[in-house]
Parts: C-alpha cells; structure tokens; sequence
C-alpha cells in the first residue's frame, strides 16, 4: 500500500517538559511502591499537541510547550515532590493521537493522562480517573452575521461542525441530530465555520474559547450544556499511583491553584465552583447524571443491531467514494498517458510533470490543501468533491503509468496493420491499440482499486466518516474493538474479493481474445 | 499527371513506379537507387539474399517507410523524400495499397469477421451490415467461412495468415504487398495460403509478394525481380530468371536457396 495512514500513533515524539527544582526538603522516602512504579523519577504524561490549545500546545513564538493542562501538571508535580519527599520526581510530556490516548495509558506509554479526557462510565472499564480538575460545558460557536441560530435546537438539521468522538459529538448523536459533521481536530471545525461549509461548531468551552477569543466573525449562542468533567486517567491497576495523583490534585485545588490556572487561561465559570463537592469521578458522574441532556455511554447497549447499520452505510460510503475517485482518475490518467505518448514536447513534459507531481506529494497534504487551503482563495469545495478531486489527482498519476506501459507493450506491429488498412492513428489508437492496453491494464488496476478501498479512510480529515472511520468512532465508543473490527474487515473484504473476481472473469474472457 | 494510366485494366500499366529509390539507415544505403515499374494486375516476386532491402522496398511503398532519394508513385500519388508526411497522401496510398505481414498482425482482440470487418466500418464507412456480408464472403473466398466467430488464438498459422488476406481485401486494395507471407508457417500449411494467392491472381490485383517460395514464385508470378544489396541484379519473367540466370549474383543465390 502506497499510503501512509494519517492513524499511526506518533509514538516515539517524547518531549522533555521540564525539570523542577526546589522543592522542600523532606526526610522521609516516598513510597516504596511509587519509587517502583516510577523507576527513573519520571511521571509521563501522555497529551495531544496537534490542535491541542489550549490544553497543550507549542507556543508558536517560544516553541514552549504551554497550555492550560501543561500548568495543572507543573503544580501537580510540584505537589508530588512535596507529599513523596521526591525532590528528583520529573515530569515528561508524551506526544500521542487524542483518540488513541486509552489505548497508548493501557500499553504503558505514559503513566497518566491530562489530555481534557472526559470522565465518563465507559472508559472505566479500563482505565480510572481521579476527582475533576474542570467541569466543561459545550459552547455553540455560530457567525457574527448568523440570525436564525439562537441556540442549540436551531440547529437540529443544520450541518453542525464537531471534533469526532468528542462529548459534544455524543450529545447531538444522542438527541439524534441529523447533519452532524466530524473532525479529527479542533481547529477545522471552526475553519469550516469561517467558510461558511458549517452553520454552527458545537464543542467544550476551553476549546471554543481558545479559538473565537479576539475573532470578530465568530459569536457565541446559546446556554451552556452537556456538562461534565475533565479528569487525570490512570490504569485501572494503577491504584498506588491513582492515589498519590488525586491526593495531590486535592491539595493544589484546595489551595486555590486550580482556580487560579483555570483564571488565567480565562475558561473560568462560576459552575466551576462545584469541583469543591465533586472530589471522585464517581460524584462527578452522579453529578452529570442528575444535569440533564448528558449523556452516559453504556457497552452493552452497543449491540450488531446499533452498529451494523452505522457500518454498512458508512461502507457505503466507501463504496461511492471509491467508485466516483476511480472514474476521475481513469480518465485523467488516460489523457496524461496520452499526452505522454504522444504530445508535442511541452505536453509530453506536461503530462510528465503531473505524474512526478502528484505521485509525488502526499495524499493527506493533498486533501487538506483542496479543503482548507483552497478558500483562502475563494474556492469552497465540499468535503466529497475535495476527496473525488483529491483521490483521481494523485491516482490518476498511477493509472497514467500503468496505461503508458500497457500501451507500450502492444507490439508495434499493430499500429502498422491499423495503418495499412487506412486506420488514421486516432482510429488505431481507439479501435485496435487501446482495447489491447486495457486487458494488460486490467491487472494492475484492479490492485489500485483495491488499494483504493482502503485509502479512502484518509478523507476523515477532512470530516467525511467512511468505514473505517465508522469502525474507530464505533469501537472507541463501544470498546468492543475486536468484534466490530472483525466486521468492518470482513466488509472490506466484501468489497475488495469481488472485484477481483470479477477482473479474473474478464481477463479469462478475453484471452481468447487474445494470443 | 500524365504517366498515371489509372484503371484500365491493363496488363503492364504502371500503376506503381519507383524512380531512383534510395533508403538509408545509420548512412548505409539499404535501397541504392531502385528504379522499377509494377503494371496493373501483374504479379510480382521479389527474391534474393537476406538483407538485400526486399522488406525495406515494400515498406517504401505504403509510407511504412520514409525515403531518403528518388520518388515513389503509386497511382497519382507520390512520396518524396520530406513529402512522406503528408497524411492525406499516405491515408490515401494506403487505401489504395493493402499489405499482409509475416507475423500476420491480426487484432487479437477480434474475431475472423471482426478484424475483417473493422477497416470497412472504420475508414471506409460501411453499414456494418455491408461490411459483415462482405466480410464473411471474403473469408468464405479464403476457405475460412465456418471460422468467422473464431478468435486469432483459436486458429492456425495457415488459417491466421489467411485472414489477414481476407482482410487486407476487405478494403478493395489495387495492389497488396506480401512480405514473407509464408516464413512463419510450416511446410504443410504453406500451400493454404499461397493457394489464395494464386486465386487472386485473376482479380486484376497487383501484387508484390516478397519470397522465399521458388516454387510458387515460378508458378504464379509473371515477373521475377532480384534484389541483393540494395540493387535489383536481375529481373524479368520467372522462366527467364530462376531456369536461366544470366548474373553470377542470381546463380549464387539461387544455388544457396535450391541447394
């Protein structure tokens, strides 16, 4: 497979937050048990930089790592070093995928989590979380211009932009709105806004404060609703540790810390005041529960019957996507072998030039250049004719090279039997070479076409869920990772066999067709 | 356009004139200035050593080739050197001038019919009703009517070559170039085709066959031309050539052929 997947964790960028110095002198060991959880004094904490502001964030002016999580932690550790008399404990920034972050605490990458991770029943199967640093709310963000959207019911049927697997994405699905359209990150919700491609953004208040603060276009509507809280997330077996984090989130709180952070980042609310009763996850979740509209996940209730049609119909997705880009690419591809072939020298240097070009540049640069990058010179595309022009861009550059090599292995003297039989050679071209070319083409285009199949999960960046997409909305909601996974391989499956099936048929068929 | 006596059926008429043909490649001269004249409805066999510039000449004839001096006519039509470009000339020389080749070239992608239908509807322009009737008596003349649905894959080399004739015919040619027709087949399956030859003969077609059947070009050809480095050493009726060559290089080759 020619693609990269825009999915595979960045492990392996750790960043060295900081080291803290001076902390009080204590004659006292810290717990035998904590010593050994933490060998070389080092608390990792795994975050997500990538539209991470203002929870985590390179300052683009220092390149600091900075944010609002980024000082919980600092006084957190500050703390640590107090209550564990451990003046040499660190603490180390993990980079990690937002959404693989559970994934990335249960394999050991890093010790907690301060990634604005919500603290839900679900997650618990896994993981634990301490009492809530933050009590977040959602924030419907419209244009300063908009008149008809006052707040969130005045959006039940308009295209309403949110981060994929977000808690503001559970709330709309669980009141069942109809046009809701996902991101991988925060930032493009909010672009997509600008563009007027959404009409409203609906996500937690740090990030619609951090992204509409000094921004005159933007506007906030509405009560603020779907409250819950955000916690630090540790493993579920990780109950030493779990204590020692919570006591010392405790304490910093208590002295008022927390508050201040929260002040300075200007995301305070006076709701936030309730943290003082909330002092587990399990009163928070009462907590929640008894605020309405807030939704609770729930693993069992994710049954085939509530997930195989989410499937199929994002398959279907797939399906169309790919068909649609083949057709593109097949066409372009066509030409740009042609021109190849057979142009004058610029055209030949031309179709040479798109070949190297779009083989060349990535695919996911490229879907985000046509879809964010294009309006900021007045071309808005939507987000499935920036994918059907992305994919047949960059396939078409295969297609040309396969059709250019099929082409050339006619051999030679087909074009002098066409041309004594008076064929011009746009005739022998059309009737005699080309119907050659395509069954030789045929192998290696089925290949792309099954490549394709699964390419297409990059359009999730640009808000478009396809199967796989689906799959890891599904899975990360369900935690049943095997079992809809096995489905969702076995609707790829579905799609790809087929089709070779079908190219074996025809290239059967026509060898007797051929010598 | 006074030399061009077109169409009068003529034994002799030069329908196809070469003056001083000269081809070159990498600086050596393949052709070294033929000079010769194909009347309408002649036969004629080319002979003579590999190499000689036998397949070079009839390539010349239908802009297969450039050339490099001289002139070829064929009818009214005429190829310079720097003049073989001309695409209405050459589309319209090669609808005048059909050729078969030694490794027949049929369009695998066809059946009989269809590659023998396909120049019809495609240059000429005919129903495919036309064309399919013509088609299959054309393949019925070349002994293949019961083979019109086969696939070139599915036939002999005899059979292959044999459609190839059919459709180089197809197109009502004045003249058909033959290189080699017969190279590529075995022993037994030569005479299919060069039976088909030998009824052609009384269309009135004109036809320059390069061979290496000295029996054959003996048989049917009226006239025997030698080719060997680029010169035509010897020519004229078989009887006189191949039974009585007057130049030691026809001897030679003769000698080296017959054994």
């Amino acid at each position: 497979m020619r693609l990269q997947s825009r999915r595979r964790l960045l492990i392996g960028f750790v960043a060295l937050l900081a080291t803290f110095s001076g902390a009080s002198r204590m004659d006292a060991a810290p717990p035998e048990s904590i010593r050994n959880r933490l060998p070389d004094a080092v608390l990792r904490w795994g975050g997500d930089t990538e539209g991470g502001a203002p929870f985590q964030y390179f300052d683009p002016k220092t390149e600091k790592l900075v944010g609002f999580e980024v000082d919980i932690v600092e006084a957190l550790v500050e703390q640590l070093r107090k209550d564990l008399a451990w003046p040499e404990l660190k603490a180390e920034f993990v980079q990690y995928e937002w959404v693989s972050l559970p994934q990335g605490l249960e394999k050991r990458d890093f010790d907690i989590v301060v990634s604005g991770m919500e603290i839900t029943n679900r997650n618990d199967a896994k993981m634990q979380f301490t009492r809530p640093y933050y009590l977040f709310a959602q924030q419907l963000t419209v244009r300063a211009d908009e008149a008809k959207i006052d707040d969130l019911d005045d959006c039940r049927d308009e295209p309403i932009g949110t981060l994929s697997g977000s808690a503001a994405d559970d709330l709309m699905k669980a009141r069942l709105f109809s046009n809701i359209v996902t991101y991988d990150g925060q930032i493009e919700p909010y672009q997509d806004l600008r563009n007027g491609r959404v009409s409203a953004v609906l996500l937690d208040v740090p990030i619609a404060v951090y992204n509409t603060t000094g921004k005159p276009e933007f506007k906030s509507v509405g009560k603020l609703e779907g409250w819950g809280g955000y916690g630090i997330a540790l493993r579920r077996d990780d109950d030493e540790l779990a204590k020692a984090v919570d006591e010392a989130l405790a304490t910093i709180a208590k002295a008022g810390k927390v508050d201040e952070i929260v002040r300075k980042w200007n995301i305070w609310n006076a709701e936030q005041h309730q943290l003082e009763e909330l002092t587990s996850s399990d009163k928070l979740l009462t907590w929640v529960a008894a605020q309405s509209g807030a939704p609770t996940g729930n693993p069992s209730a994710w049954t085939i019957s509530v997930y195989g049609p989410l499937l199929l119909k994002a398959a279907g997705v797939t399906v169309a996507l790919t068909f649609l880009s083949m057709a593109v690419a097949m066409t372009i591809g066509l030409i740009v072998a042609v021109c190849r072939l057979y142009g004058p020298g610029p055209v030949k240097w031309g179709a040479l030039a798109y070949v190297e070009f779009f083989r060349g540049i990535p695919l996911l640069l490229l879907l985000t250049f046509l879809y964010y990058g294009l309006p900021e010179v007045g071309i808005s595309l939507s987000a499935w004719q920036a994918a059907i022009i992305g994919f047949g861009l960059n396939y078409a550059a295969f297609e040309a090279e396969i059709y250019r090599s099929s082409i050339m292995a006619v051999p030679k003297g087909q074009w002098e039997a066409a041309q004594t039989l008076g064929m011009s050679e746009v005739t022998a071209f059309r009737r005699v070479i080309f119907p050659q070319a395509f069954r030789t083409a045929l192998g290696p285009m089925t290949n792309d076409f099954v490549a394709m199949f699964k390419d297409t999960s990059l359009v999730s960046v640009i808000s478009v869920v396809e199967l796989t997409k689906q799959y890891q909305i599904l899975a990360r909601t369900s935690l049943k990772f095997v079992e809809i996974g096995a489905l969702t391989a076995l609707l790829y499956l579905m799609m790809s066999v087929p089709l070779g099936y079908l190219a074996r048929y025809l290239e059967d068929k026509w060898s007797t067709g051929h010598k | 356009m006074s030399t061009a006596q077109m169409g009068n059926g003529t034994l002799g008429a030069p329908l196809v004139e070469l003056t001083n043909l000269v081809k070159r490649y990498h600086g050596r001269a393949i052709l070294d200035g033929i000079s010769a004249k194909f009347g309408q409805g002649e036969i004629t066999a080319m002979i003579g050593p590999s190499g000689g510039g036998k397949s070079t000449l009839l390539r010349s004839l239908n802009g297969l080739n450039t050339i490099d001096g001289g002139e070829v006519r064929v009818g009214e039509y005429r190829f310079t050197p720097g003049k073989t470009c001309d695409r209405e000339t050459l589309q319209a020389v090669r609808r005048m001038v059909g050729m078969v080749f030694q490794d027949f070239q049929l369009f695998p992608h066809l059946t009989a019919l269809g590659n023998v239908m396909e120049a019809p509807v495609q240059v000429a322009g005919k129903s495919r009703a036309e064309a399919e009737t013509r088609g299959r008596e054309l393949l019925k003349r070349v002994g293949l009517g019961e083979r019109t649905g086969h696939y070139p894959s599915q036939l002999s080399g005899g059979q292959k070559q044999r459609v190839a004739i059919a459709r180089a015919l197809a197109m009502e040619p004045r003249v058909l170039l033959c290189d080699e027709i017969t190279s590529a087949l075995d022993p037994e399956l030569k005479h299919e085709v060069l039976d088909v030859l030998e009824d052609l003969r009384d269309d009135g077609l004109t036809i320059l066959m390069v061979t290496h059947e000295i029996g054959f070009a003996r048989r049917a050809a009226n006239r025997v031309v030698v080719l060997a480095e680029g010169k035509i050493v010897e020519e004229g009726p078989p009887q006189q050539v191949i039974d009585a060559p007057i130049t030691e290089r026809t001897q030679r080759f003769l000698k080296n052929v017959l054994g």
